[in-house]
């Protein structure tokens, strides 16, 4: 029940193809979050899943079975929508009722799980409403109401929680996770906020112009992004990338020399780095020291936010820029220099085309 | 009350009087007289005598000459005020006239006749609603008789003309084909089409369908209307295809998708479409006019010109029963103004 598989997915529209050979299999009772930015085919592939969109090219299978062919309907899955697509002029238990209602399920039984699920999401005592008169929070647990009473297969999670303000957004993600550990379902949930898919995901599939850039846990995707775009689209704020040149290379040790003219040494774990080779390296904001004595790579700062907590500070290292995040409060002022430090760092290392350097880690 | 006067005599000028609120004033009364006029002097004319109708100049409400019996006489006698030759004031009745004199007599002294110059008397009027010009045609006419066809005409084809369009909207709206755009501007580009220019060959084709002298003959041809799936297709692009997207999550079939999820929301365009239509279909006269040709099918448009015959038209008769089949359109117009309003607003057609 709810193992998904796919083999070589494409889609295209007219002449733009918008998914280039998907390949991605997701297994029963799995929280699988598609995470990119605008435009990346994260909602053309939930949609196609779905069933409301077909395939350009390759096999979908859904439990073993293949489902190309398949109408939405039969496919025994339930989608939550971005804008929740409740029927205006239902009430709350009508919307409820009307996929239930379709499939020609007796009343009582209707009635049973309607209540079941009202009673799980909370929502009981505006079930003879309109969707109208809900706020916008309530819409929400409707609309999983909606997909809760089918019983799916899977769980389909089209940007579920944008519509809502910050705080709501924090309370339902607690909500769905606790959902999911409840039902146990199969969940594709697709979103572009990296802490959603952070905080939810049991996996992530991170999405870019139609392919798929990494398929991993949160923490290797944060701990080992196979490639720069990763890099910078898992964390907040996003990751520090450094351009320098190898300059020597000596059993296993490599040292590279940033445009400042700053040497630091790599962590290159039996990755074959030449002479002379332009790499990126990455540092996350919050893995970078400030040396209170002003030595190490001489940064010029440039804007100082004080959040209390932390400190994000704006510099610029020789002409790049650079976003530190340094734990509790600092006296400086923009305009001035400071020393960062990077040997505490885990630094990551990607070659002129982007691609992690070493896989090791 | 003092409000509403306060409201209706407000003014740009403050106390004085700018020139708009001029304007203004002879602009609305204009208006006022120009479109409320003829339905004033419709309904009150059409209560007055077939003499009274031919009246020069013509009045707004019914007036007929006092009558009066007087002994002596077998006719009642018209009355008139008439100014006697040493200049009193008299009401007297009319005996005969001969020429511009006229031999009137006292009705308390029915014996003496008194001669007047007929400029020198004016007759003395009172309102008279003669109601004969609503009872005959309900009496006389088949006025019952048409005002059912027309009802039926009107209802049948509004509620066809609603579920054809409505569908053929649904299909334009929700539905991605090859050609969508080509069918919806040839859709269109029949609006350009007057009556008169198709009349000839939608004739042949309904005489061939053995539709001629049937009611379904005037329906049929009307219900479908570029207008109608105009008004419902730009509606229906309002609402959000996720909610289809859901429906079809739910196992909605496609009819459940338009009749379940579609037209309910698309209410208010129907409501437009739907008086649009009623007052279309009250008031054809040309295409029933030609399909029916027997009299106990007419609708009351064709029934109303039953009575300009071609030597005599019975003109209070004509009146009295075109108020009757404005009443229903007027109620529509009172009831539904939101809805016309907004459906004029949003399609610029009247």
């Amino acid at each position: 029940m709810g193992h998904i598989k796919l083999t070589n997915v494409t889609k295209s529209f007219g002449a733009i193809d918008v998914l280039h050979g998907i390949n991605l299999e997701i297994k029963d009772g799995e929280f699988v979050v598609f995470v990119g930015p605008s435009g990346c085919g994260k909602s053309t592939l939930l949609r196609m899943i779905a069933g409301l969109e077909k395939p350009t090219g390759g096999e979908l299978a859904i439990d073993g079975k293949v489902v190309n062919a398949i109408p939405a309907a039969d496919r025994g899955l339930a989608m939550v929508f971005q804008s929740y697509a409740l029927y205006p002029h239902m009430s709350v238990r009508q919307n409820l009722a009307f996929g239930l209602e379709n499939t020609k399920m007796p009343k009582a039984e209707i009635t049973q799980r309607i209540a079941e699920a009202a009673r799980m999401l909370e929502i009981e005592a505006y079930l003879d409403r309109r969707p109208g008169q809900l706020s916008g929070g309530q819409r929400q647990r409707v609309a999983i109401g909606r997909a809760i009473v089918r019983r799916p297969v899977a769980f389909l999670l089209d940007e579920p929680l944008s519509n809502l303000d910050a705080e709501l957004r924090g309370s339902t993600r607690a909500e769905l996770a606790a959902l999911h550990a409840r039902l146990s379902a199969t969940m594709i949930y697709v979103t572009h906020d990296q802490v959603e898919a952070m905080t939810l995901a049991d996996r992530i599939v991170v999405l870019r112009a139609g392919r798929i850039e990494q398929i991993g846990t949160p923490l290797e995707l944060y701990n080992s992004p196979a490639n720069r775009f990763v890099a910078g689209f898992i964390g907040s704020p996003h990751m520090n990338f450094l351009e320098g040149t190898v300059e020597s290379v000596q059993s296993g040790k490599a040292v590279a020399a940033l445009a400042g003219g700053h040497r630091i040494e790599l962590p290159v774990n039996g990755a074959k780095v030449g002479h002379g080779a332009r790499v990126t390296i990455g540092v996350r904001p919050q893995h970078i020291a400030v040396n209170s004595d002003g030595s190490g790579i001489v940064a010029k700062i440039k804007l100082v936010e004080a959040l209390g907590s932390e400190t994000v500070i704006h510099a610029d290292v020789a002409g790049q820029k650079v976003l530190v995040v340094a734990p509790g409060q600092h006296r400086l002022a923009p305009g001035t220099e400071m020393g960062l430090s990077l040997s505490a760092a885990p630094l990551h290392l990607f070659n002129d085309k982007g691609l992690r350097l070493d896989h090791t880690v | 009350m003092s409000r509403v006067a306060e409201f209706l005599l407000r003014r740009k000028g403050g106390k004085g009087w700018h020139w708009t609120d001029i304007v203004t004033w002879i602009w609305l009364l204009g208006g006022l007289f120009v479109m409320f006029g003829p339905a004033v002097w419709l309904v009150g004319s059409s209560f007055k005598s077939p003499a009274a109708l031919a009246e020069f100049p013509p009045s707004i409400l019914p007036y007929v000459t006092q009558k009066v019996t007087v002994e002596g006489y077998d006719k009642p006698l018209d009355l008139y005020e008439a100014t006697l030759p040493d200049g009193r004031k008299a009401t007297l009745a009319e005996v005969r006239r001969i020429g511009i004199v006229s031999q009137m007599v006292d009705p308390q002294k029915p014996g003496e006749i008194i001669k007047v110059n007929i400029g020198q008397r004016t007759p003395v009027r009172q309102m008279s609603f003669a109601m004969q010009n609503y009872s005959e045609p309900f009496t006389h006419f088949d006025f019952v008789r048409y005002l059912w066809n027309s009802v039926f005409v009107t209802v049948t084809a509004t509620l066809i003309t609603l579920v054809v369009n409505s569908m053929a909207a649904f299909a334009l709206s929700k539905y991605e084909f090859r050609g969508r755009t080509f069918a919806m501007l040839l859709i269109l580009a029949t609006l350009m089409v007057p009556l008169s220019v198709i009349m000839v060959p939608l004739y042949s084709i309904v005489s061939a369908l053995g539709l001629f002298n049937n009611l379904w003959g005037v329906i049929l041809p009307t219900v479908a209307t570029p207008t109608g799936v105009f008004i419902l297709r730009q509606y229906m692009l309002t609402i959000p295809d996720e909610l289809i997207d859901a429906a079809r999550m739910d196992k909605a079939s496609e009819w459940q998708i338009y009749w379940r999820i579609i037209l309910p929301l698309t209410a208010p365009a129907l409501a437009v479409l739907a008086i649009f239509s009623v007052v279309w279909r009250w008031n054809d006269f040309l295409w029933p006019l030609i399909v029916l040709s027997r009299k106990e099918l007419y609708t009351l448009q064709v029934g109303l010109s039953i009575y300009s015959g071609e030597l005599n038209v019975q003109w209070h008769f004509i009146l009295a029963m075109t108020v009757v089949t404005m009443i229903p359109v007027v109620l529509v117009f009172i009831f539904l103004q939101r809805f016309i309003t907004t459906g004029i607003a949003g399609t610029g057609l009247k």
